[in-house]
């Protein structure tokens, strides 16, 4: 970063009449001399120089470098020398303002199409991660799993309970099913816990979802879930919304997933949605894993 | 990461090469001044200016003293690296496209496009130790009528000449006679023009890349087909990892879309690929145009990517990328 600040040329210490045209170059005996700071336990450094731009005056130019080792690198006696060479061509008049190179602002991450094995999204996990001291357990009636929302802002909140809408319950079959339902008649059984068949069945309609799966990216900073279901709803029933969101800000970090219940409906979600302009960013909208044909 | 952002040249990257030694970066652009880089930091070093048309394409000595870059202005020019100084400008009738040189810098290929007439054309120049005794006489001439070639290199021991370009077809010649040994096979090789191709290492086998939104990895000695990538733009350029089982593919868009851009930022990125699974590992996003270059460090601790955009893109791996597991 340089920060230059300018100041009205000193009027007492050189009489303008006593200075020749050419010597405008020689003028550098005026300037106070470059000061680094060096780096410090940051490795930020500061360099303080002054020069004259074009208009006479006298500018202060503050660059503040951060020095950062890259880890360390074997280099050969040539390569060392190397490193001394002098800069030619159009290098030749380099200074320390020179914005040629800079370190990306942005962190740039090898972006993996399908996390190696796994579900992709930490958040696709069914547990509920470790418990910070003092959260509150948030429990959705509908659909009984989920620990991130309250029965209000239940995604699933349109739908019939999701294994029920995807699988034929066989009512007697699984011998295990019939336990916690015969045993309280009167009891209220949540769905989650009505039999194994039921488990098979939000899996596998899971695992469905996951093919249906559409990334969003560019998304603003306060896109939040309801927004995106409220965005994607129109074109079919959806399952599951999620926006990363960082802990320590609260912002959303400009992704999230979409997942329908109908493939069709991701499709046409991705094609109509797509380059969308939605709270004054231009969506990204694909297929979140590598396109499912 | 955080890769380090260069914005040296003022036009579109045409091409990357590193040093044997990994420590010096070069860049050729449309812009007629290649440019020579620390491949550490990214800190600019110096320029070498006398092309007077786009440079294609640039190779570095073994000993990284001499450069050789061919340009669209009819020439090729040798360079001392150090100090920026032209040492000699071979002429031709058409624009420079493809400059490699021979294992020992003794040798280098030149090919040229084939312009008013003249058919596309491989040649083989003796380079002097002295750049006082320098000649422009010609070891070899093979004159081709494929269309342009796009890139001819050296085979193993530099007994073979390997060329690939418009034509889709790729052949390997006997750099001593001229004679050509073998081609593709057109079935299973590239449907549209080769426009890149990167050496392994030790010469063992090597990838093309092609506009037909497919990179193929062959062997050198048979050219057998060994793998194929299939990427979904046409590829401008590639990259094998001297390190690992990777390689890297970067491509341009349809020309068909040109007008669809919305220029979001940083769209285009390189695809990282498994060599030998064929799956797709990654992408490294950030270039605001088509990626037109690509190269590893000869290390295989960071590569670099130069777009359509002018901007060059060096990035050192993190060290989580070592341990992937597909």
């Amino acid at each position: 970063m340089a920060a230059v600040e300018s100041a009205r040329p000193q009027a007492a210490k050189l009489r303008w009449g006593e200075l020749e045209e050419d010597d405008a170059g020689d003028l550098d005996f005026l300037l106070p001399p470059r000061v680094v700071e060096g780096p410090d336990e940051n490795g930020i450094k500061k360099t303080t120089e002054y020069r004259f731009d074009e208009d006479g005056n006298k500018v202060k130019v503050t660059t503040t470098t951060r020095v950062r080792k890259l880890g360390k690198a074997r280099v050969s006696k040539k390569a060392k020398e190397r490193r001394n060479w002098a800069k030619f061509g159009d290098a030749v008049h380099e200074d320390v303002g020179s914005r040629l190179t800079m370190v990306s602002t942005e962190e740039i991450l090898l972006e993996r199409p399908r996390a190696p094995g796994t579900k992709e999204e930490p958040s696709v996990s069914e547990g509920l991660g470790p418990i910070q001291p003092g959260a509150v357990l948030m429990v959705c009636r509908t659909c009984g799993k989920k620990g991130d929302h309250w029965t209000s802002k239940c995604p699933y909140k349109d739908l019939a309970q999701p294994p029920e809408t995807f699988v034929e319950r066989p009512s007697t079959a699984d011998a295990a099913s019939a336990a916690p339902g015969g045993a309280g008649r009167s009891a209220y059984v949540p769905p989650s816990m009505r039999g194994g068949g039921e488990r098979t069945g939000t899996e596998m309609s899971r695992r469905r979802n996951d093919e249906n799966s559409v990334r969003v990216t560019n998304l603003s900073e306060d896109t939040r879930e309801p927004d995106l279901l409220e965005l994607f709803r129109t074109f079919g029933p959806v399952s599951r919304v999620y926006v990363a969101i960082d802990q320590k800000t609260g912002m959303s970090r400009g992704f999230g997933f979409v997942n329908f219940v109908h493939r069709e409906d991701a499709e046409r979600a991705i094609n109509k949605l797509n380059g969308y302009g939605y709270d004054n960013l231009i969506l990204r909208v694909e297929w979140a894993t590598p396109r499912p044909n | 990461m955080r890769p380090i952002l260069m914005k040296g040249h003022e036009r579109p990257l045409t091409f990357l090469k590193y040093n044997r030694e990994g420590d010096l970066l070069l860049s050729c652009a449309k812009d007629h001044t290649p440019t020579v880089w620390f491949a550490d930091d990214g800190q600019r070093l110096g320029t070498y200016r006398g092309h007077n048309g786009a440079v294609w394409c640039c190779d570095v000595s073994h000993d990284s003293t001499r450069l050789v870059t061919g340009s669209a202005d009819q020439s090729v020019k040798l360079w001392d690296v150090q100090t920026g100084t032209q040492l000699y400008s071979f002429n031709f009738n058409s624009p420079a496209r493809s400059v490699d040189f021979s294992v020992g810098d003794k040798l280098v290929i030149i090919t040229t496009d084939p312009f008013m007439g003249n058919p596309s054309t491989i040649q083989v120049k003796r380079i002097a130790e002295d750049p006082e005794d320098q000649t422009s006489d010609s070891v070899l001439t093979i004159k081709g009528p494929q269309g342009r070639i796009n890139r001819a290199v050296w085979g193993p021991l530099n007994k073979t000449i390997i060329s690939a370009g418009e034509d889709s077809i790729i052949r390997i010649w006997d750099s001593e006679t001229g004679r050509l040994l073998k081609e593709s096979d057109k079935e299973s090789g590239h449907q549209k023009t080769i426009s890149s191709l990167c050496m392994f290492t030790d010469k063992s086998h090597f990838l093309t890349g092609s506009a037909d939104k497919s990179a193929k990895l062959w062997d050198t000695r048979s050219l057998t087909l060994l793998k194929t990538y299939q990427m979904d733009r046409p590829v401008n350029a590639v990259a094998i990892s001297p390190l690992l089982d990777h390689v890297v593919i970067g491509g341009g868009q349809e020309a068909v879309n040109v007008t669809m851009t919305d220029r979001r930022a940083g769209k285009f990125e390189a695809k990282f690929y498994h060599k030998i699974l064929q799956d797709e590992i990654g992408g490294v996003k950030g270039h605001f145009g088509p990626i037109n270059a690509l190269a590893f460090n000869p290390d295989g601790r960071s590569f670099s990517s130069g777009g359509e955009d002018g901007y060059v893109r060096l990035h050192h791996f993190d060290p989580d990328y070592f341990s992937i597991r597909m």
